[in-house]
């Protein structure tokens, strides 16, 4: 019964709901895709006033996540929903709550660029590295929210092993500021933070790993968190 | 973060509830009381119910749930020794009052029992039967109402080809829809249905409930059931109702999520010992 929530319930009413509930989270992780691409440009460009809109979004993703609480619970009180209906819900609680943490995320990195702006220090080219991992990782929330809509458990998994490249690119840009600071004591207050906007950037990586997990649990019911990935695999596809 | 918690959260996303219009009220219930002989069934009851919704009355047996929905079609008149008190308003007229044409109440108020109760005729005869009565010969106009009445009621695409068969020939399910395509067919304003579902299976349970989503549309709909999630799932408002006295009425959201009284609570969630 892979695939199977399109087809329809006796209640219309339902499936209306469900469809809803689909296109709420689509929407929020829209939104936080946005901010995410937003506030690398702003720490790139040490644009302050892109920086600010960012933070002043970020309620807007905060609303959605409470938005779509609230209709998730009517749904558990009201439908009683059972197998793929009942995954479908408990995944949406769980992905709303890592895309409402990516969207902190993207407004620590805004913080950080309204501080490097603040300093006049500018953008160093030198920090270009987190402009990759920036584009990783805003690629890897892409392409976990697209696995969500096509419930496309192959495109998830790959979200979750995308993470280790996001793990790397961090540990070496992470060697690479401490290169920074060494060499120059006064800039250690800029270098850290360009290193904390690296690290937010590293744990939207991770939150994009969480919901590809989700993904799969909500097609395939299987809980793949904490497993080897090779076993998973050799498991789901066997 | 000097921000405070209100800015960080965009409430024009939120709705918010509207308070009850006045306009939107079909029937309101004031000071109601019921007694069977010595014992009173209905603690003065009052609250308003509204236009086109679904109200659903839950409570274990005994609490009054059926006496309540058959005091909105004065059914409990049939009964002796029993006395009613109180008002029940419709169109701004007390349905209690001495000079109610009864009969033209029940036209107007519905109803539908647990178990289906088709009349021992073809299933055309059972939806005319109300049309009938009111007085309508024409066959043109009898069939076309049938015909309105059973798609009303989901069952048309069923029984089209076999409308002269008996009734009794149907499935539950059937039934059930049958009469209520037979309530319907006169057009009432209000239909009361008295756990419609509880004897059918879970499939033609949800159709049912689908029908009674679909009906609300024309209808004011009161049900009473014991299945509480069949209130939760078809409800727009619930009422909590325990030994004649009604604890909490109110949105069915609030009442399954959040409800005010510990009772109802303690219902809902299977700790009422």
């Amino acid at each position: 019964m892979d695939n199977n929530n399109s087809s329809q319930h006796i209640s219309h009413k339902f499936d209306q709901e469900m469809e809803s509930l689909r296109n709420k989270v689509l929407k929020m992780g829209g939104l936080v895709e946005q901010q995410i691409g937003g506030a690398v440009e702003a720490l790139q460009s040490a644009n302050a006033i892109g920086a600010e809109e960012i933070i002043l979004r970020d309620h807007k993703v905060n609303s959605l996540e409470v938005l779509i609480d609230e209709s998730c619970t009517q749904i558990l009180a009201r439908r009683q929903p059972a197998a793929s209906d009942l995954r479908m819900v408990v995944a949406v609680i769980k992905t709303i709550t890592d895309l409402e943490r990516i969207g902190d995320e993207a407004e620590k990195i805004a913080k950080m660029a309204l501080s490097l702006a603040e300093d006049d220090a500018g953008f160093n080219s030198r920090y270009a590295g987190i402009r990759h991992l920036g584009d990783h990782v805003k690629k890897m929330v892409h392409d976990v929210l697209d696995a969500y809509a096509r419930q496309d458990v192959d495109a998830a998994l790959q979200v979750v092993k995308d993470d280790d490249l996001a793990d790397e690119e961090y540990h070496n840009l992470t060697r690479l500021l401490i290169t920074f600071m060494m060499e120059d004591p006064r800039k250690i207050s800029e270098v850290l933070d360009v290193l904390w906007a690296a690290r937010a950037l590293e744990r939207i990586g991770d939150h994009a790993k969480n919901i590809g997990e989700y993904v799969i649990y909500l097609v395939k019911g299987k809980d793949i968190r904490h497993l080897d990935l090779d076993e998973v695999e050799k498991d789901m596809f066997s | 973060m000097s921000e405070s918690i209100a800015t960080k959260i965009d409430t024009s996303l939120l709705k918010t509830e509207a308070a009850v219009n006045e306009s939107e009220i079909c029937l309101e219930v004031k000071n109601l009381n019921l007694f069977y002989g010595e014992s009173q069934a209905l603690k003065n009851i009052s609250f308003k119910m509204k236009k086109n919704k679904v109200t659903a009355f839950i409570g274990p047996s005994g609490c009054g749930k059926s006496t309540l929905l058959r005091c909105f079609n004065r059914l409990n008149d049939l009964v002796d020794s029993v006395r009613v008190e109180g008002e029940i308003i419709l169109d701004n007229k007390n349905i209690y009052a001495p000079n109610v044409d009864v009969t033209s109440l029940r036209q107007r108020v519905g109803m539908v029992f647990q178990k289906p109760n088709p009349f021992p005729m073809s299933i055309f005869e059972n939806v005319a039967y109300g049309l009938r009565l009111q007085g309508i010969k024409k066959r043109r106009v009898l069939e076309e109402k049938v015909e309105w009445a059973l798609k009303g009621a989901a069952l048309w695409e069923e029984v089209k080809d076999r409308l002269d068969e008996s009734a009794l020939g149907m499935s539950g399910g059937q039934q059930q829809r049958l009469v209520i395509a037979r309530a319907i067919a006169i057009e009432p304003e209000i239909i009361l249905l008295d756990e419609p579902a509880s004897a059918l299976d879970p499939i033609s349970t949800l159709k049912i409930e689908e029908l009674i989503y679909e009906l609300k549309s024309k209808y004011t709909i009161l049900i009473v059931t014991h299945n509480m999630q069949q209130a939760a799932r078809v409800s727009d408002e619930t009422a909590f109702m325990y030994m004649g006295e009604m604890i909490e009425f109110g949105n069915t959201n609030t009442i399954f999520t959040n409800p005010e009284k510990k009772q109802t609570e303690d219902y809902i969630t299977g700790r009422y010992g």
